[in-house]
């Protein structure tokens, strides 16, 4: 068949498949899933577990090892099998959690680890790399067979070039139907159906060889297993450990390959459909092995020796002159190398763009991150992982010279991608797995796998010296690669899946067990391994011990505040009879808190996240976390309502109290107004009373006098009201003129008893003073002064009630003030007026003995104001007692 | 027989003017300078008229003009009261009180002798 014609068939498949996608993806985004989510959908797009290496390898590795290749069927099915045990878990997380890959899940699991993620991106695009090298060998070797046109020259003079073409090809592929949108569930509808179409290819193919092996050239099934009976392939040896070990790594691979994991829990996801794929899938693996061994048989019969057996699938029919059939399985290799490629390189180009690139950009443009810039970028970075995807395939395809087995190849691969398995069945089922531990696990799992499996599949010389080979790394024995730990004459295969998962397993363990899961570690913890009680309990009643108290503390902190909560919870672990501050998660605790948390965050929101520690989830860990925190800012926002609120409450007190204040000042003045009016109304009173009375004349002349005296009396005290009230306005304005000059008190005394002599002077008064502490002199206004002593003076004579009236004035001087006491021997003033005696009008007894208007000791403390001094009353003296003070030197005041 | 007119009034020379003003239309006028006993002193005399004055020392007009209004003896008694005040929450509350005529500082000799005369004759 002439390889142009081969091209060109090629080409028109592919186009056929970009149209089946194309028709796919126009469905889906007018939102006709329907049957694009089957299960017969689901399980055929399972089969890119099937790869080049299954469609040409198998019978390769049964010319080889006999029926040892089924190992790579058996483990699969019995993880299908066995779905509920493992896949079922998987898939209800995956679609709760919004699991986008294998590294997300990981990630996920431990906290949102972005270490994680790369560790496990990285351990699966290094593991990939072989296996989508072996997907190129695998076609070009193809193109060979046809490009030679003989069986026995199958290499292609170019091949590197053919190689470089396909990778080329399937890179664009998967460009255009993997990255043409973005999708938060990263679903492809276009790919799958195309991979599903793919998949009924390689099988419709494989069974057309088959049944023309058997019943072309065998002659029928009969003489088909006296063939086999004759042949080699019936001598093979059960090696049960490598049996065991092979059925052990293919079934950890169906669960751990990026690819597998895509089409199994990323692109659809759901139980039902996995419930049909646990026999359908088992079925198509059976089909897709039937005729192997056959085929197998007849190619090392009818082959030339030396011949490659990885190509019988070929060669034999292009040796029958069947070229059609060739054709067809031609097709069929390439759809199983272009399916799982194209699957794997989507799959590893949304962990490289999620777990590496996207991290990294956004830490280097922070900003960039609430733009719409996000979503070009992803896509961008999603196209660049899937040409350095393809591009590391093609180099380690040149590397590795080419000619290695495909199964050889494909298990490395498996023993590689297997070691997330500890870490991903730990998460699952074991609530203790550490972040730390994870990494720890992966990254020795990953160590051993690269040291004594992958880098030497390079070949002795070429990764790895000789020297290390034969003398382990630095010369240390135990450290040879292929014989770790003195292990020798050991398969290096199992070898190498032995101490990789082994080691892998004990670190991933003991770092677990000595390291504590932060708090979102341990809700996710929860949220994984108790997936199930979730689902499958009632609504009623929170079950004992579900919840991790830690859990529900950083929850309750989110919501409540850290002190709310804190007291919460040491309050019930108190009641518990627990010291600090993390009680047992008893039912009636979870329900009670339930209800504290419903009061702020609304019933529904407090019952999601409860149920998210107890392990009933419904919303993600990340929803929730989210929820809380956006509950947290709306209360630091209401709380700064709250001080808000509290300052204009404080404002308002204080306008009350201002107002209080000026309404009380109000009723003073009112009550001061009230007071003159009365001061002047008394004597107006007299004074027209009488002056009507001598008006009318007809009195004697005694009573004329004294109706005229009485009225001299009363116009006096007038004017003396008058001008105390002035002079009480000058003072309290401080508008006064103070007239400052040097004074001797002594002499200032003197003047004020002659002054005050005119009260009462029927009064005998006795002064006690010591002149020679009076001999003073100060800078003040003089006249002022005296009046603030002529006032005390005549108080003392006016309302000293004792029989011997006696009045002491005593003079100190001390640190530049002149204090002058002035004491009497009389009762004194009651405790109760003392605090007001200083008032206007605050005279406490009848004016007749006092005559005044009650201003007097209201001036003197104004005058004393003005003097810089003061002036006060003395309790406890024996009688009514006053002090003045005043400075030395008065200074004049500017202005 | 002259009507007897008490007199409450703390200030001496208002009291004066007034005592000699009724004494002169032929009244005959106890006087007063405290509120203290007042009522007693009007259930015992049986006064004819009361003038009282709002300020007083040691209890308000108010107090006194309350106490003769509630005993049944005295609360027929007609009472004059003054004030130099002139407030008109005075006047009000001396109202309430039963006051029957209330009148302000300085007033008229005519005014008082008018008012004194209006309040006996009814």
């Amino acid at each position: 068949m002439p390889f142009n014609i081969l091209v060109l068939s090629c080409l028109a498949y592919v186009a056929f498949l970009f149209l089946v996608a194309f028709l796919a993806e126009r469905r889906a985004a007018m939102g006709r899933i329907g049957w694009l989510r089957s299960p017969m959908i689901y399980t055929l797009s399972l089969s890119i577990y099937c790869t080049a290496w299954t469609f040409y390898g198998a019978v390769g590795y049964a010319a080889r090892s006999g029926l040892e290749f089924v190992t790579i069927y058996l483990g699969p099915t019995l993880v299908f099998v066995g779905w509920w045990l493992l896949l079922r878990k998987l898939v209800v997380i995956g679609r709760q959690q919004r699991v986008t890959s294998i590294a997300d899940l990981i990630s996920s699991r431990f906290g949102k680890s972005n270490l994680l993620g790369v560790v496990v991106t990285l351990l699966a695009v290094v593991a990939a790399t072989p296996y989508i090298a072996l997907q190129l060998q695998s076609v070009t070797l193809s193109f060979g067979v046809f490009a030679s046109e003989t069986p026995e020259g199958w290499a292609l003079p170019d091949r590197d070039s053919t190689a470089i073409w396909v990778a080329g090809g399937l890179a664009l592929f998967t460009i255009l139907f993997g990255t043409r949108n973005l999708d938060a569930k990263e679903q492809h509808h276009g790919v799958v159906l195309a991979i599903a179409v793919e998949a009924v290819v390689k099988l419709v193919a494989l069974l057309a060889v088959g049944i023309f092996v058997v019943w072309g050239l065998a002659g029928g099934p009969a003489e088909m297993i006296e063939r086999i009976d004759a042949s080699s392939i019936a001598d093979w040896d059960l090696q049960p450990g490598r049996w065991a070990g092979l059925i052990f790594v293919s079934g950890a691979a169906v669960i751990c390959l990026p690819r597998m994991f895509q089409v199994m829990i990323v692109e659809d996801g759901e139980e039902r459909h996995m419930a049909r794929a646990s026999w359908a899938f088992p079925l198509y693996l059976l089909l897709m092995s039937l005729f192997i061994v056959p085929i197998a048989v007849m190619g090392l019969e009818r082959m030339p020796a030396g011949s490659n057996p990885d190509m019988f699938m070929l060669t034999l029919p292009l040796a029958e002159g069947q070229g059609t059939l060739a054709m067809l399985a031609f097709l069929g290799g390439f759809s199983s190398a272009t399916s799982m490629v194209i699957v794997e390189s989507i799959a590893l180009a949304t962990m490289v763009s999620n777990h590496v690139v996207m991290p990294i950009w956004l830490k280097l443009r922070p900003k960039a991150a609430m733009s719409g810039d996000v979503r070009r970028i992803v896509i961008l970075s999603r196209r660049l992982a899937i040409v350095a995807v393809l591009t590391l395939g093609y180099m380690y395809y040149r590397l590795s010279g080419g000619s290695a087995a495909l199964a050889a190849i494909g298990l490395i691969a498996f023993v590689g991608v297997a070691q997330v398995l500890p870490v991903l069945i730990g998460g699952l089922y074991w609530r203790g797995a550490t972040r730390m531990g994870a990494v720890a696990g992966l990254v020795t799992g990953f160590a051993v796998w690269a040291y004594t499996l992958y880098l030497p599949s390079f070949g002795p010389g070429a990764a790895l010296s000789v020297a290390v080979f034969e003398q382990g790394l630095g010369g240390i024995g135990w450290l040879r690669p292929q014989a770790l730990f003195g292990v020798e004459g050991m398969d290096p295969l199992l070898h190498a899946l032995f101490w990789s998962m082994v080691l892998n397993t004990v670190a991933f363990c003991g770092v677990s067990l000595f390291t504590f899961p932060g708090p979102v570690e341990r809700m996710q913890g929860a949220a994984f391994v108790n997936v199930f009680d979730a689902e499958a309990s009632g609504p009623q009643g929170w079950a004992r011990g579900r919840a991790e108290p830690e859990a529900l503390l950083v929850m309750t902190q989110r919501i409540l505040g850290k002190e709310a909560a804190l007291a919460v919870f040491a309050a019930e672990a108190r009641g518990q009879g627990k010291d600090g501050y993390l009680p047992d998660a008893t039912p009636d605790f979870v329900a009670g808190l339930e209800r504290r948390l419903a009061g702020s965050v609304g019933a529904a929101t407090a019952h999601a996240m409860i149920s998210q520690i107890v392990g009933r989830a419904t919303v993600s860990v990340e929803d929730l976390m989210a929820v809380a925190n956006e509950t947290a800012q709306i209360m630091e926002y209401s709380a700064e309502l709250e001080s808000q609120r509290e300052e204009l409450t404080r404002t308002a007190r204080q306008l009350r109290e201002a107002n209080e204040k000026l309404t009380q000042l109000s009723v003073q003045k009112d009550a001061f107004l009230s007071q003159i009016s009365h001061e002047l109304r008394t004597p107006m009173t007299s004074i027209r009373a009488f002056s009507e009375i001598l008006t009318e004349g007809d009195l004697p002349p005694e009573m004329v006098a004294n109706y005229g005296r009485i009225i001299h009396e009363e116009a006096i005290r007038l004017t003396r009201l008058l001008d105390d009230l002035l002079d009480l306005s000058v003072l309290e304005n401080g508008s006064v003129q103070l007239n400052l000059s040097l004074a001797n008190i002594q002499q200032l005394i003197d003047r004020a008893l002659a002054s005050a002599g005119h009260t009462r002077p029927e009064r005998v008064f006795e002064i006690h003073r010591d002149l020679p502490s009076e001999n003073l002199f100060v800078r003040t206004d003089a006249d002022r002064l005296v009046q603030v002593f002529i006032n005390l003076i005549s108080n003392a004579r006016k309302y000293c009630d004792a029989e011997a009236p006696e009045l002491k004035i005593t003079v100190r001087q001390r640190a530049g003030r002149v204090s002058v006491d002035f004491v009497d021997n009389g009762s004194g003033i009651p405790k109760q007026s003392q605090g007001i005696i200083f008032e206007k009008f605050a005279r406490l007894t009848d004016q007749t003995r006092a005559g005044g208007a009650g201003l007097g000791l209201a001036i003197c403390r104004e005058v004393m104001a003005n003097l810089g001094g003061t002036i006060g009353y003395l309790p406890g003296q024996g009688g009514a007692a006053f002090r003045v003070t005043l400075p030395l030197r008065l200074e004049q005041q500017a202005a | 027989m002259a009507s007897h007119v008490l007199l409450i009034e703390d200030e001496p020379n208002i009291a004066e003017a007034i005592r000699f003003i009724l004494s002169r239309d032929g009244w005959q006028v106890s006087t007063m300078t405290d509120g203290i006993g007042a009522a007693e002193a009007v259930r015992a005399a049986r006064h004819d008229l009361v003038i009282l004055d709002l300020m007083l020392p040691s209890c308000s007009g108010l107090e006194v003009l309350e106490a003769i209004r509630a005993d049944p003896a005295t609360e027929a008694v007609p009472v004059l009261m003054l004030t130099a005040k002139g407030q008109g929450r005075d006047r009000e509350a001396a109202e309430r009180a039963g006051v029957s005529r209330f009148m302000t500082k300085p007033f008229s000799n005519a005014e008082i002798l008018a008012s004194v005369r209006e309040l006996v004759a009814r």
